[in-house]
């Protein structure tokens, strides 16, 4: 049974397609079958961090079309055995695509693939809707900031209403220093906010930026790090494993923090 | 200031208030079908009670600096008689309505627009 997963979040900027490519690749790497679809058209990136932008040859576009057959649009991931993508156009807008044309490549790839992963546009309008279309489960990527949980609230009543209701929550960008100083939201706050299980947390680490910069995925780098390892753990987590949350907090005891536990601060 | 520290100003308190408020909001203007579940029921209890005028109430949702509220409006046509409402308890759920004080009633009250307030 294949399973098709949206990766939404209302919000620009929170983290969809970085969870999209290195998720796609954890899973991967666990000898899963994978294929991304890319449904940001017009300002499509996927291709870029998984470092595949120069062997897009057709778009979902082309598919449509009937320009060319799916097979001919997906492009493999050499190093990885079992994963492709599905570019979106970058030429065309939003609405260039309806919902039941998404719901069709959607349903047609998941003949050929364990998971489809679709790494869905910000905002709630038609792009939005075309990723949701064929999704049976989402992921939701909120920061613990007060505008992306709104909106992630937002999305989860959205898809709740379109009867998607295997929902789950990555919270990324948590910065373990300012939550030990009450600077920013928990990961416990956010989820008593939000209602919804979680699924994943990742700190705000240099590392994924280095590695969009190659164009290649963390969980595919030389050097275990602490984002690689919470995106591993989110694809044991969707295979139905049970891995405890990586403790982020571990590494806050500094001499501060210690100093305030012995004047009760 | 001998701790310092101890001054900050917990931003992230602020944050998960205001995030309860918003959120409350958004989720019961949009969910209109939620509201209007409720509002059947708030109705249906009312209703054995006195008798409102469906036509003009009315059901709102507010938020203030510090809570969300509901508001209902409920303009009442009549007030049930007592023997009527212990009959219908009774029948109901066999309630003692022994135990509810019985309020005097002003039977030359223009029933038909009661103020509701
Ligand atoms: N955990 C993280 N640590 C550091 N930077 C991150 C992290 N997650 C995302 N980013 C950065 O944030 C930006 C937005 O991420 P992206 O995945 O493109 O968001 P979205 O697809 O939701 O718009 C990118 O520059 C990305 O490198
Ligand atoms: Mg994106």
């Amino acid at each position: 049974m294949s399973r098709i997963i949206v990766v939404t979040s209302g919000k620009g900027g929170v983290g969809k397609t970085t969870t999209t490519s290195n998720l796609g690749a954890a899973l991967a790497k666990q000898n899963r079958s994978v294929a991304l679809i890319d449904a940001d058209f017009g300002l499509r990136n996927l291709d870029l961090l998984l470092g595949l932008e120069e062997r897009v040859v057709y778009t979902a576009i082309d598919v449509l079309a009937g320009e060319c057959r799916l097979a001919q649009a997906l492009v493999k991931d050499k190093r990885l055995k079992g994963l492709v993508l599905l570019p979106a156009a970058q030429n065309r807008n939003k609405e260039a695509v309806r919902p039941e044309q998404m719901q069709k490549i959607a349903t047609a790839l998941a003949k050929g693939y364990d998971y489809i992963l679709i790494d869905c546009p910000a905002g709630i309008e038609l792009g939005f809707r075309n990723a949701i279309s064929a999704a049976q489960e989402a992921l939701i990527v909120t920061t613990p900031e007060v505008a992306a949980v709104r909106d992630a609230d937002r999305v989860i009543g959205l898809l709740e209403a379109e009867g998607v209701n295997k929902i789950s929550l990555i919270v990324n960008r948590v910065k373990p220093h300012m939550v030990e100083e009450n600077k920013m939201m928990s990961v416990e706050d956010v989820l008593e906010l939000l209602g919804v299980p979680l699924n994943g947390v990742v700190p705000v680490d240099e590392k994924v930026i280095e590695a969009t910069n190659r164009g290649e995925p963390l969980v595919l780098g030389e050097f275990e790090s602490t984002p690689a390892m919470a995106y591993t753990n989110i694809a044991k987590r969707l295979e139905g494993e049970k891995v405890p949350f990586l403790d982020l907090m571990a590494n806050q005891g500094n001499i501060l923090s210690r100093l305030r536990k012995i004047f009760g601060g | 200031m001998l701790f310092p520290w101890k001054n900050n100003d917990n931003s992230k308190d602020h944050a998960k208030s205001r995030l309860k408020l918003i959120i409350a909001h958004d989720r019961a203007s949009i969910n209109s079908d939620i509201l209007k579940a409720m509002r059947e029921e708030i109705l249906d209890v009312v209703a054995r009670y006195v008798e409102v005028d469906r036509e003009e109430m009315e059901f709102s949702l507010s938020n203030d600096q510090r809570m969300t509220s509901l508001t209902a409006n409920l303009p009442i046509r009549q007030i049930k008689r007592l023997g009527e409402l212990q009959r219908q308890l009774q029948e109901n759920n066999g309630l003692d309505l022994q135990k509810i004080e019985v309020v005097e009633i002003d039977k030359t009250a223009d029933s038909k627009n009661a103020p509701s307030k």
